[in-house]
């Protein structure tokens, strides 16, 4: 299990790492950390013209708070991450999320950048993007521009990324007030692909009602679906409300058959992962100030 | 523990010799080693069809590359080589490659030596084979089925062998039952797949024809005859050297010798040395795997309790051929069919299948899994049934200890045992009164809590001749009889007084040095660091027989005999020699703290080295009973392994160990988790030579046990296309996948050999997977289960529904494809009418368009296009040549499309139906597909493969709308962004 | 900017277990291949080259990663330590000496990659809990020993850091944590 031969480039500025998409127009492959790309080139499914190997870009590093919102370098790893109080602070989520991400190992190099260029269905990080109504920060030639996550995930390893882009950044909406998150997964062993991921966001007002709710499902169809929860704003964050929410998402996602499990596990899945995840977040949404 | 460690090394837990060089990065494994100057690298082209014929090789591109030394095709091999036999008799050839047909995915087609590995694999990108794909069947029911496709056309049938046994009068016994239990079950294929994978490096050397190969092949070495004469060579002209380390088997790397076979024909051919090292994917692929079965077993009791007749029906799936040395996984627990039991009237009826997947093997347990699978669950289920508890049940019909040694009624002679000793351990171990009321207060609060047992015998050390059971009695009495199994030891003492012992157990991480160490330290008074231990081998050098190898828990049961009896040959030279000194009888002359001395006298002794450099400088001066050299070769045979007699009975083992395990697990209802809350092993291994190391055989076991009961699978679709080939896919059990485990010991040592240890290195992992079943069949109250015992299906089991397997999990009763490997429906809404809809569908214009990536479209008939097309998802690029047929159309309201396509990266096959309704003004198209994937794509791609067939439909679908504009033709890009919109629009809806 | 044709060889020089070493590597050569083959460092295992095993995890730049999803290229100027590196002079440390003394080996196949992620582990997380010891472990596959001695190894260590208050000593620095 060997590569096929590629061309090696590293940039050391964004312009030249553009420059090098643009060149190889579709058939060069962008390098981070290389968790998902390594085992692809490794058995040839696939076989770029040129491997850009981004590491050495140092504006893709760094963590930085903003107003309303943290920036994480696209090269920012998984371990940094995971290891970072600030973003334990300011996005919550990400800290519930990443120990599922692969394992110790893995998350040595893995990147948070890397993983959501990936765009696997079954990954946590798209997911909590997906969930957060985050933005991934893309550099082109001309300009940079920022997509919403709902509109960067087009399906299995597809994103709206143009081959001449390269993601910069992820932009996350920083951690709110009276708002609790969560997250939960089923996997067959743990670090493995999800067979489903729930990832929840939570505002409660004062009086304890649904003020905010996001519902994000990873691994049960082509990439991290929002679930409409517009029904229940208003509703009280109890758990009765989230056994409902729960079984609106159940009866309306459309999850995949594959070889590790069937749609209808998948659907029980969503069912008692969102019933456990929301309600997890409407508990800790009522305790926040 | 309740073995008292014995005086002396023997019986300590001594830390192992091997692992300094292992810790410190030292040891040599296969793939470290460069013996020789020269060597080239070889990758091997390996089939992606199940079934196909081949109809040609064009080596040419591939010949041409830069770096290529030379290819090696079927064709080739079968100049240089006969077919390697089995010991059913069928005329099945099997070939190390193949030649004009292939009958596995992953089966060798050629062999390209290069530079390197890099640029073998590049090279096997440029071979072209011509294949006629065949249907495959992947399936034993479907496999011996009416009209089944036929894997060897000089056989006829798939069906390859049948025998039937009695042993007793199971017929009159089951006519005497009270009550008769029965079930079916069908077994999984598992592989034990060691760390390091096989690997090989063959060498040719002319006048005279002669190979020398190293490998970290195993044995048994009954094996290198048959190599040798596959590769028409004479015995001594076949060397085999096995690398000081190799990384675990579990039996799995017995079945690298047919790569030996090709490796060493390839290196003849191109004349040069020629190295391979399987990658995980050739492993997972093409390496082996433990059988898998259909099975039947019926078990009649009285009613209070006593096994009275046992039925065992065996359907076994060989893979594409008869590997030697199948079909021993069936034949191996055949002569112990009673289990642990005191049962005598016992039938076996077995069939030999072979279907299109890899040849099975050696697999941990051999046999053991499947066989207790049978019988210890339908020991539960009988409980149940009679209302008697399993253990009690169990106890009920236990050999007891007074009945060893115990002659069973297919012929194994059980050694020794105390099996109620055992129980009383395990259940101590495990609370059982506690776990039980543990399971009434769960039932009660309406949570799935279950307990399991099983028990069974651990045979080790195996008679050679137990697989010619497949033959009848009267094959055999044509044939030389076979029986035994012979154990060498070498031992030498140099003129220092060191020792250097050889035994060619060729271990896979056992830890043979430390434990015969032990023993030769022991029997010469020196210290196992004194002893050098050479447990790999060197057909030219060392010391070997055709039993040699490491299979069947070996060591402890048979060659340690060997080891001891080497040894104290050499004691009673050394004593003689200091006799002579001491002025004493050499009996009263022991040998200990490095010095021959009177034994229980205080005086000073002499040291051991002083004697030893005696025999090699003074050998005329040696007293006349002491012959010359410190050298001694033993060949231990035991007298009770004898031939199969006209009745199919055989002592088919050396030692019988015994194993009780119990689980308490509970089941997670809304996610079918399976949590082993308890799991206690005890284990009676007879005397304990280093407790250490059967604890951690024990440790080793369970956790194989474990995976086979709860995770691992090799997965083919029905018609043989292999869908896990990645370690993402085929999943091994990992530190937070496996539960504490108690260990308990009970020791009856074993009367039949020099140490009175048994093998013990299946132990758990023959029980576990029946004994995890139990308990989770106890807590849901079914029987119906299936292996592994995975979430999602723990999960149907647990809320009702059947369980899925294999690839029948995406059949769906609404319509009916030939093999539902992928399977989806959907719909999508068009602007246009259906007329005008079917009109557009049909042209291949409008088809060029839609189709994604489609480069070229030709209409050949008016049912039949054919395109080549270039799939892309993300940066996953293939260029495959495709066709398509309209079958049975009903304008414009349906239509069935079937298609294929094929390319580098794998190949498909489906069916579509479609059907078109006038929907306000427009059309609403709704589809079903089927569809079978094989090929790199399906081994390696197969969890993200629903959902890309998914997005292709849609932006064909897409497309076909997109065409209608009067745009015409849009960008790829410009097709995804409308795809996004049709798929949020949809997302939104959800 | 780096550029390296596809099958042109550079060299690649590293710090290996101390060591100045350097070899040949076009760009597609795995770290694996090129810690093996080129640097001759045999003690790096390869188990699966998919990520999943990690026979072949070695530390760089202080790091516990998988050298099979590495490329040498990538690793050029970097500070390595396989499994080689270890042992003080002749004497296993103290991790390699638990191994041997709770039984956590047997083919010994895997444990050289084991024994890199727990070095790199122990030094973040000098007290961890057993569930932690094991979910560092689950980025590992071993066969042989069902995980259990190589668990009491690692455990058996933290335990006698506490008594002793010492941590191992670091062999290269791990990198800076980019927040």
């Amino acid at each position: 299990m060997k590569p096929a031969a590629f061309e090696y480039c590293r940039p050391d500025t964004v312009a030249e790492a553009v420059a090098l998409l643009t060149e190889f127009d579709g058939e060069a492959s962008v390098l981070s950390g290389g968790m998902s790309l390594g085992p692809m080139l490794n058995m040839r499914l696939v076989r770029p013209q040129a491997v850009v190997d981004i590491k050495h870009l140092r504006s893709l590093e760094g963590i930085e708070v903003r107003s309303g919102e943290v920036w994480t370098g696209g090269l920012v790893r998984q371990a940094d991450a995971l290891k970072s109080e600030t973003l334990a602070r300011t996005v919550p989520l990400l800290a519930l999320a990443l120990p599922f991400v692969g394992h110790f190992q893995t998350r040595n190099r893995g990147t948070l950048g890397g993983s959501v260029a990936h765009a696997d269905p079954s990954a946590e990080l798209p997911l909590c993007l997906a969930t957060l109504g985050g933005q991934v920060e893309l550099g082109g030639r001309r300009r940079r521009r920022r997509v919403a996550a709902r509109d960067f995930f087009l399906g299995t390893f597809t994103t709206s990324r143009e081959p001449a882009e390269l993601l910069t950044g992820l932009l996350w909406p920083r951690r709110e007030p009276r708002t609790g998150y969560a997250f939960d997964e089923m996997a067959h062993r743990h670090g493995d692909f999800a067979i489903v991921a729930v990832a929840a966001a939570a505002t409660v007002t004062p009086d304890g009602r649904v003020e905010r709710l996001s519902v994000g499902l990873g691994g049960v169809e082509d990439r991290p679906m929002v679930g409409d929860t517009g029904a229940f704003l208003g509703h009280p964050a109890t758990p009765d409300t989230a056994t409902a929410v729960a079984e609106a998402l159940a009866e309306r996602c459309d999850p995949m058959t594959d070889m590790k499990a069937s749609a209808d596990y998948r659907r029980a899945l969503v069912r008692e992962l969102t019933g456990r995840t929301v309600a997890r977040a409407f508990d800790q949404a009522r305790r926040e100030p | 523990m309740t073995a008292a460690p014995a005086q002396g090394w023997t019986g300590r837990p001594l830390p192992r010799k091997e692992d300094l060089a292992l810790l410190t990065g030292r040891a040599r494994f296969m793939d470290d080693l460069e013996p020789l100057p020269g060597i080239r690298h070889v990758a091997i082209l390996r089939s992606p069809h199940p079934h196909a014929r081949i109809r040609g090789i064009d080596i040419s591109g591939a010949a041409a590359l830069p770096g290529v030394f030379g290819i090696v095709t079927g064709a080739q091999i079968a100049e240089t080589c006969r077919p390697i036999p089995s010991v059913v008799k069928t005329p099945i050839r099997f070939m190390p490659c193949a030649i004009d047909k292939v009958r596995y995915v992953g089966e060798p087609v050629a062999v390209i030596a290069a530079e390197s590995r890099y640029v073998a694999e590049d090279a096997l990108d440029l071979i072209e084979v011509d294949y006629e794909p065949l249907p495959g069947v992947a399936d034993l029911g479907d496999a011996m089925a009416e009209g089944a496709p036929v894997l060897h056309d000089e056989v006829g049938s798939n069906v390859v062998n049948r025998r039937s046994f009695r042993y007793g009068n199971p017929e009159g016994a089951f006519a005497r039952a009270d009550h008769v239990f029965s079930f079916s079950y069908s077994y999984p294929r598992s592989l034990a797949t060691p760390m390091e994978t096989y690997g090989v490096i063959a060498s040719f050397e002319g006048g005279p024809d002669r190979f020398t190969v190293w490998s970290n092949f195993q044995g048994p070495f009954v094996l290198h005859t048959l190599m040798a004469t596959a590769l028409k060579v004479p015995g001594n002209r076949l060397r085999l050297i096995t690398p000081p380390a190799s990384g675990g088997s579990f039996g799995v790397k017995q079945a690298v010798f047919p790569y030996i076979v090709l490796l060493a024909a390839a290196s003849r051919i191109l004349k040069a040395p020629l190295k391979w090292t399987e990658d995980r994917l050739e492993h997972l692929t093409a390496s082996s795997a433990a059988t898998d079965r259909l099975g039947d077993i019926k078990a009649g009791f009285s009613r209070d309790g006593e096994l009275m007749a046992l039925h065992f029906t065996n359907v076994v799936n060989l893979g594409a051929y008869v590997r030697a040395p199948e079909p021993a996984s069936v034949y191996r627990m055949q002569a112990t069919s009673n289990g642990c039991y005191r049962v005598r009237d016992i039938a076996v009826d077995n069939t030999l299948v072979v279907t299109n997947r890899v040849p099975a093997g050696l697999n941990r347990g051999y046999g053991g899994p499947q066989f207790y699978f049978a019988l210890e669950r339908v020991m539960d289920m009988a409980a149940r049934e009679l209302g008697i508890d399993p253990v009690a049940l169990r106890r009920r019909n236990f050999i007891r200890k007074d009945e060893f040694p115990y002659h069973a009624p297919a012929g194994s002679i059980f050694d020794s045992g105390d099996y109620d000793a055992a129980m009383d351990e395990l259940l101590r171990l495990a609370g059982y009164d506690d776990l039980k009321a543990r399971r009434e207060r769960a039932k009660r609060e309406g949570r799935l809590f279950g307990i399991g047992i099983a028990s069974g015998v651990e045979p080790s050390g195996s008679n050679m001749a137990y697989v010619t059971l497949a033959q009848t009695a009267q094959e055999r009495a044509g044939a030389e009889s076979k029986s035994g199994a012979n154990s060498t030891a070498t031992l030498f003492m140099d003129p220092m007084g060191t020792v250097t012992l050889q035994v060619s157990s060729t271990p896979n991480g056992q830890g043979h040095a430390t434990v015969a160490a032990q023993i030769v330290a022991d029997a010469l008074g020196l210290e196992p660091d004194d002893i050098d231990v050479v447990t790999e081998l060197d057909t030219r050098t060392s010391s070997w027989s055709i039993a040699s190898g490491n299979y069947s828990n070996r060591f402890s049961a048979a060659v340690t005999s060997a080891v001891k009896q080497c040894a104290a040959n050499v004691g009673v030279k050394l004593r003689k020699l200091a006799a002579r000194d001491l002025d004493v009888d050499w009996q009263d002359v022991e040998l200990a703290g490095g010095q021959a001395r009177v034994k229980g006298g205080q005086g000073k002794g002499i040291p051991i080295a002083k004697l030893a450099a005696r025999t090699h400088w003074n050998p005329s001066g040696l007293p006349e009973d002491v012959t010359a050299g410190l050298l001694e070769t033993v060949v231990v045979s035991p007298p009770t392994l004898g031939s199969p007699d006209a009745e199919d009975r055989i002592a088919s083992a050396l030692t019988y160990g015994f194993v009780c395990d119990l689980a308490a697990v509970e089941i997670d209802r809304a996610t079918g988790r399976v949590r082993v809350e308890k799991y206690v092993s005890v284990h009676d291994v007879g005397t304990m030579l280093n407790p250490l190391i059967v604890e951690g055989q024990v440790h080793g076991g369970f956790a194989h046990g474990l995976g086979a009961a709860l995770l691992e699978e090799l997965v083919h679709d029905p018609a043989g296309n292999f869908l896990s080939g990645t370690f993402a896919d085929y999943l091994c059990p990992r530190a937070d996948d496996v539960p504490p485990l108690v260990i308990g010991h009970v020791c009856t040592p074993s009367p039949i050999n020099d140490t009175g240890a048994k093998g013990m290195g299946d132990g758990s992992s023959m029980t576990t997977p029946a004994t995890i079943a139990n308990a989770v069949a106890d807590a849901l109250g079914r029987n119906d289960l299936v292996l592994p015992l995975t979430a999602d299906r723990a999960w149907a089991l647990a809320n009702g529904r059947t369980p899925v397997t294999e690839r029948k999990k995406a059949d769906t009763p609404a319509f009916r494809p030939k093999a539902g490997a992928l399977t989806g429906e959907g719909a999508f809404r068009f602007a246009a009418p259906p007329e005008a809809l079917w009109t557009r569908m049909l042209s291949p214009d409008v088809l060029a368009r839609a189709i994604p990536g489609c480069r070229e479209i030709r209409q050949v008939s008016p049912t039949r296009y054919e395109a080549e097309v270039v799939i892309r998802v993300a940066a996953i690029k293939g260029a495959y040549t495709a066709s398509l047929d309209i079958v049975d159309p009903v304008p414009p309201r349906r239509l069935r499309l079937v298609g294929e396509a094929s390319g580098k990266l794998g190949f498909g096959r489906g069916e579509a139906w479609i059907e078109l309704q006038p929907e306000g003004g427009g059309t609403r198209l709704t589809y079903r597909y089927a569809a079978d994937v094989g090929g790199t794509v399906a081994a390696v791609g197969q969890r993200v493969l629903g959902a890309v067939t998914r997005v292709m439909i849609q932006q064909f679908l897409a497309g076909l709308e997109d065409t209608a504009g009067p745009g015409g033709r849009s960008a790829f890009l410009a097709l995804l962004r409308r795809l996004w919109r049709a798929l949020s629009r949809r997302g939104r809806a959800s | 900017m780096k550029r390296i044709k596809p099958h042109e060889r550079q060299r690649v020089a590293v710090t290996v277990n101390g060591r100045r070493l350097s070899g040949l590597a076009e760009p597609r050569l795995l770290l694996s291949d090129f810690l093996r083959h080129e640097l001759m460092q045999f003690g790096v295992r390869v188990g699966c080259e998919h990520g999943v095993c990690g026979a072949c995890t070695v530390l760089v730049n202080g790091r516990a990663v998988r050298s099979c999803l590495q490329f040498a290229v990538e690793a050029d100027g970097a500070v390595i330590t396989t499994v080689e590196g270890l042992a003080e002079g002749d004497a296993l440390n103290r991790l390699q000496a638990a191994f041997r003394q709770h039984h956590a080996l047997q083919c010994g196949y895997c444990t050289a990659g084991i024994l890199m992620s727990t070095t790199h582990f122990l030094r973040e997380n000098p007290r961890p809990t057993e569930a932690e010891v094991r979910e560092m472990l689950s980025g590992h596959i071993c066969r042989c020993t069902g995980y259990h001695g190589m668990v009491q190894a690692i455990l058996h260590v933290v335990a006698e850091t506490e008594e002793q208050g010492s941590v191992e000593p670091a062999e290269g620095r791990p990198d800076p944590v980019t927040t």
